[in-house]
């Protein structure tokens, strides 16, 4: 295999880390996934510059990774708030009422699924099902899950997180 | 490397860690995780130390326990007693109970379910292979080299085994057609996208015994003539891809994954392959796709992943549960595993209780048992004395069947006769206070938004189909929305091009069948008989409004 | 047609008893014997995707209906492509893709020469009475010569397959999914800023409706390109060197 040279974005060091995900899979096209996974995972989003370095490294056409950076609900093409709640709407959460919880954090916040509030604080997303269900109705606060919850409970974590300076 | 070898391993590994004569075990999925096991476990673990009883008494980390509602839960031994709810100020009276003779279950929960999926599940610790191994692991393994591919696959035919994925295709024969293929580079893919709303029974068993999926793999692998395998989990599962990823390595350093699988010719290697949040890719060929980094989009079938999958080659695609049975099957034989349950439906199948029921959690029953025994003597029936509705089986592509329904057996062919499918096996209660309307539309915006816009009458009938449930619900609704309804679930269900738009339609069908009253009371009366829909209606003229 | 070293499968479509060689899909089949199968996806020379769902065709013994641009041949199969069934379920599928989007044929530049106006007339289609969407795109005139009107578009993918496939280009593609599915140029900036586009004008060529068209020009009546015994290869090639010695 030709040995490439490959030209990082800038000299920001977490740029390596991505660069060593496409090389543990060669380089290959079919990494896309992984290497956007990686991108995520350490800049929070993927922007246009990573998807550009990504699609030139992989030799992925612009418009592919742009449709399966867009395809998949778990990237990210904007930056997230500080803290992050996800609502599950899975089945077993929708019957036992995390849809009316869903509401009430849309409400106090002046929020709708996917944004983030003014102050960059709170972001609210949704789930199609954690596997939490026999804790239902469960929430992701800051990648943290929680089972059993209350509209009330939710809004207190939440208002000291938005009130987080 | 014989199996002697292995065991010794495992035992030397096993005696570098300290246990105690008696273990308690501490639930440690997901589940039990977030109501904090984790905290108990370390309360019990100070506790031991000091009392200074770790020869005694040992804490040790395990995968579900079942009772999720009543978690955290921790068993002594062999898991004869659950304890539930159980707090870290109740570590004195646990270790307590562990110096004394271990008592009995009697709670129905349990003693009503056989475990062959999920027997090592909340007995072994997922993150440790000696574990495993000292549980008969990797024996099957070992024993199926000794036989000849063909004699594996004849031995799950014999099994009748069906795919735990949902649709119920015989195991054995699609081994067959991808071993049929001829000698060529295959794979062997695990279909870890558990995507069903309400379905945590694959994230289950991989975070509480990932070793036996791992075998099962391998034991496929060398039936059909494969070398290289992807597990598909989705990205959802953060604990499950930890603890595969773990399982992994430690497989590959103990030798029953890797080159030359206990001293024989047979090389069978393990990737992961995480997804990124798209219903769809538990669809095969949107699996395949994903798996090539591309857009999850399903293609038209045939040709089979049997014998066109991943980059073009032959490929053996199986779910979680379904990898999980092959072990016991070779272990015990096909004959032993075929005695269990119906005439079609052989085996168990794993459920995950949820909804509107007493005890929710993970359940493996015989194949046979009726619905009723499954929600009132192992669920524990309706909670805060409501009325038991309907039971939505199969996700986004079952259905709801109701009372009158609740003596049939849980099988393949019951469950679609009634206008559902077993699916992967989520199990969702619905009482009284569940609008079918409002369910039947919350199903239709998953299928609709899930839609990976590649043919249309999925893209643009699944839309049309939630617009008029939207309109029932909101009270705008008319009698010819009805009859609509009826006439797009036929075009969608006949013309889509993959199973998630063929399925879409029949949470919206089972309702209107079986709970044609409530759309009438919606359309007519203006009235949500759950009380769940909103309509806002003028005083005077009695006429509904949409609120927006 | 037989080729040498194919084996040849006689089988019935319509009754009538017809043969085709073994790699051959049933559209091909149906083509060489003109019977007119309907469909927007499918264009020889092109991937095919099985996406537009008109050319579902009944296949006796099979409880499914079969997309006849990806269903290969083989000995004695019964297909039948016109049923009162299947009529019902193409005019259908039809209004699903009226109702999509913002097809309306009289302020169209494609108005009298587009695939999806051509079918529905045909096929007997006289009201689309399923609600329209009416979604809301901007028109991407940025182009010099070539303007995208995603209200026109049907999501067939031929222009995504051709400048793949043929130019080797791949400027387009489809971003997100389900109802939200759209064709981008790149990473979903202006056509005219693209740096992968070669202005080849393949695109336009295939584009079945008003979603791509010719700046300053009517469109160019395509209908032609899919007659039998016109030229049979890479239709579009050739097309454009037409379009392109019109305008010398």
């Amino acid at each position: 295999m030709l040995i490439k040279k490959i030209i990082l974005p800038s000299d920001d060091n977490r740029w390596k880390l991505i660069n060593a995900t496409m090389k543990r899979h060669g380089y290959q096209p079919n990494s896309l996934i992984e290497t956007l996974h990686t991108v995520q995972e350490t800049f929070g989003y993927l922007d246009e510059i990573s998807l550009k370095f990504v699609a030139l490294t992989l030799k992925v056409p612009l418009s592919s990774v742009y449709g399966v950076a867009t395809f998949y609900n778990f990237f990210n093409l904007k930056p997230q708030g500080k803290h992050t709640c996800v609502v599950c709407l899975g089945t077993a959460c929708y019957i036992k009422g995390t849809n009316v919880i869903a509401e009430e954090i849309k409400k106090e916040f002046k929020l709708s699924m996917g944004k983030t509030t003014e102050s960059g604080n709170l972001s609210l997303l949704s789930a199609r099902c954690l596997g939490a269900c026999g804790i239902a109705p469960a929430i992701v606060i800051d990648g943290e899950v929680h089972g059993n919850v209350s509209v009330e409970k939710t809004l207190e974590v939440l208002r000291r997180h938005e009130n987080d300076n | 490397m014989i199996i002697e070898e292995l065991i010794e391993y495992a035992q030397k590994l096993h005696l570098r860690e300290k246990t105690g004569k008696h273990e308690v075990k501490v639930c440690s999925a997901a589940g039990c995780l977030s109501l904090k096991s984790e905290a108990v476990a370390d309360e019990l673990r100070k506790k031991i130390a000091e009392l200074g009883i770790e020869e005694e008494v040992s804490v040790k980390p395990v995968g579900c326990l079942g009772l999720c509602s009543k978690g955290p839960l921790v068993t002594i031994d062999s898991g004869n007693r659950v304890y539930q709810n159980v707090k870290p100020e109740d570590a004195n009276l646990i270790i307590e109970k562990a110096k004394t003779d271990p008592q009995s279950e009697t709670d129905k929960f349990f003693t009503r379910q056989q475990k062959i999926v999920l027997e090592n599940s909340g007995q072994v610790d997922p993150e440790k292979i000696h574990d495993y191994i000292l549980r008969d692991g990797y024996k099957a393994l070992h024993d199926v080299l000794e036989m000849t591919p063909q004699e594996v696959i004849d031995e799950v035919t014999i099994s009748g085994l069906r795919g735990r994925g949902g649709a119920g295709y015989p195991t054995g024969l699609k081994w067959n057609t991808v071993a049929k293929t001829g000698n060529i580079k295959k794979y062997v893919i695990c279909n870890a996208d558990e995507g069903d709303p309400g379905a945590f029974m694959d994230r289950s068993l991989l975070e509480g015994d990932p070793h036996r999926v791992l075998e099962g793999m391998a034991i496929a692998a060398y039936a059909v003539g494969a070398d290289e395998g992807y597990v598909y989990c989705r990205a959802e599962y953060p604990l499950a891809i930890k603890r595969l990823k773990n399982a992994v390595k430690q497989a590959e350093r103990a030798g029953v994954l890797g080159k030359n699988i206990f001293g024989t010719t047979f090389s069978f290697t393990v990737d992961l392959r995480i997804g990124a949040g798209a219903f769809v890719c538990g669809e095969e060929t949107a699996l395949i796709a994903s798996i090539e980094g591309k857009r999850g989009q399903p293609r038209p079938r045939p040709p089979y992943p049997a014998e066109v999958g991943l980059w073009g080659s032959p490929t053996l695609i199986n779910n979680v549960e379904t990898y999980g049975n092959i072990a016991p099957i070779l272990r015990n034989g096909g004959e032993w595993y075929a005695a269990i349950g119906t005439e079609k439906s052989k085996g168990t199948k794993v459920f995950a209780l949820a909804g509107k029921i007493v005890n929710t959690g993970l359940i493996e029953i015989p194949m046979g048992i009726s619905l009723r025994e499954v929600i009132y003597d192992i669920g524990g029936g309706i909670p805060d004395g409501k009325k038991f509705k309907a039971v939505q089986t199969g996700g986004p592509s079952g259905g709801c069947i109701p009372e009158q329904f609740l003596d049939k057996p849980v099988d393949y062919e019951s469950l679609s006769e009634l206008g559902s499918i077993m699916g992967s096996g989520g199990m969702i209660i619905m009482d009284e206070t569940s609008c079918m309307v409002d369910v039947a539309k919350y199903f239709l915006d998953f299928t609709k938004d899930e839609s990976c816009g590649k043919c249309v009458p999925c893209r643009v009938g699944t839309v049309q189909l939630y617009n008029i449930l939207d309109r029932i619900t909101k009270g705008t609704g008319t009698m010819e929305d009805l009859d609509e309804l009826d006439d797009l679930c036929d075009l969608v269900k006949n013309t889509s091009l993959c199973g998630l738009g063929q399925a879409a339609p029949n949470p919206v069908l089972s309702t209107i069948q079986y709970f044609r009253d409530e759309y009438i009371a919606h359309i007519v009366d203006k009235k949500c008989p759950a009380g769940v829909c909103k309509f806002h209606t003028h005083a005077e003229t009695g006429k509904s409004e949409v609120i927006i | 047609m037989v080729t040498t070293g194919k084996k040849v499968k006689t089988f019935i479509i319509d009754g009538k008893d017809v043969s085709g060689t073994e790699d051959q899909t049933v559209i091909e089949v149906c083509r060489e014997n003109n019977i007119e199968i309907p469909t927007l996806c499918h264009l020889e020379g092109l991937a095919e995707v099985g996406a537009c769902r008109l050319c579902l065709v009944e296949i006796k013994g099979s409880n499914k209906l079969l997309p006849a641009c990806v269903t290969k041949v083989h000995e004695g199969m019964e297909v039948i492509t016109a049923s009162e069934g299947l009529k019902k379920y193409r005019i259908k599928i039809l209004e699903l893709f009226f109702s999509e989007r913002n097809h309306i044929c009289s302020v169209c530049v494609s108005n009298g020469i587009c695939e999806l106006q051509n079918l529905a007339q045909r096929l007997g289609m006289t009201h689309v009475h399923y609600p329209y969407l009416f979604p809301k795109f901007d028109v991407d005139a940025s182009h010099e010569r070539f303007v995208l009107d995603n209200n026109r578009c049907i999501l067939c993918t031929r222009c995504v397959r051709v400048c793949d496939e043929i130019e080797g280009a791949h400027t387009w593609d489809i971003m997100g999914r389900g109802i939200e599915s759209m064709v981008i140029t790149d990473l979903n900036k202006p056509w005219g800023e693209s740096e992968s586009c070669t202005s080849c004008g393949k695109c336009v060529a295939v584009c079945p409706t008003g979603a791509l068209v010719e700046k300053y020009k009517n469109a160019v009546d395509k209908s032609f390109m899919y007659k039998k015994d016109k030229l049979k290869f890479l239709p579009y090639l050739t097309t454009m060197r037409e379009v392109k010695n019109e305008q010398s």
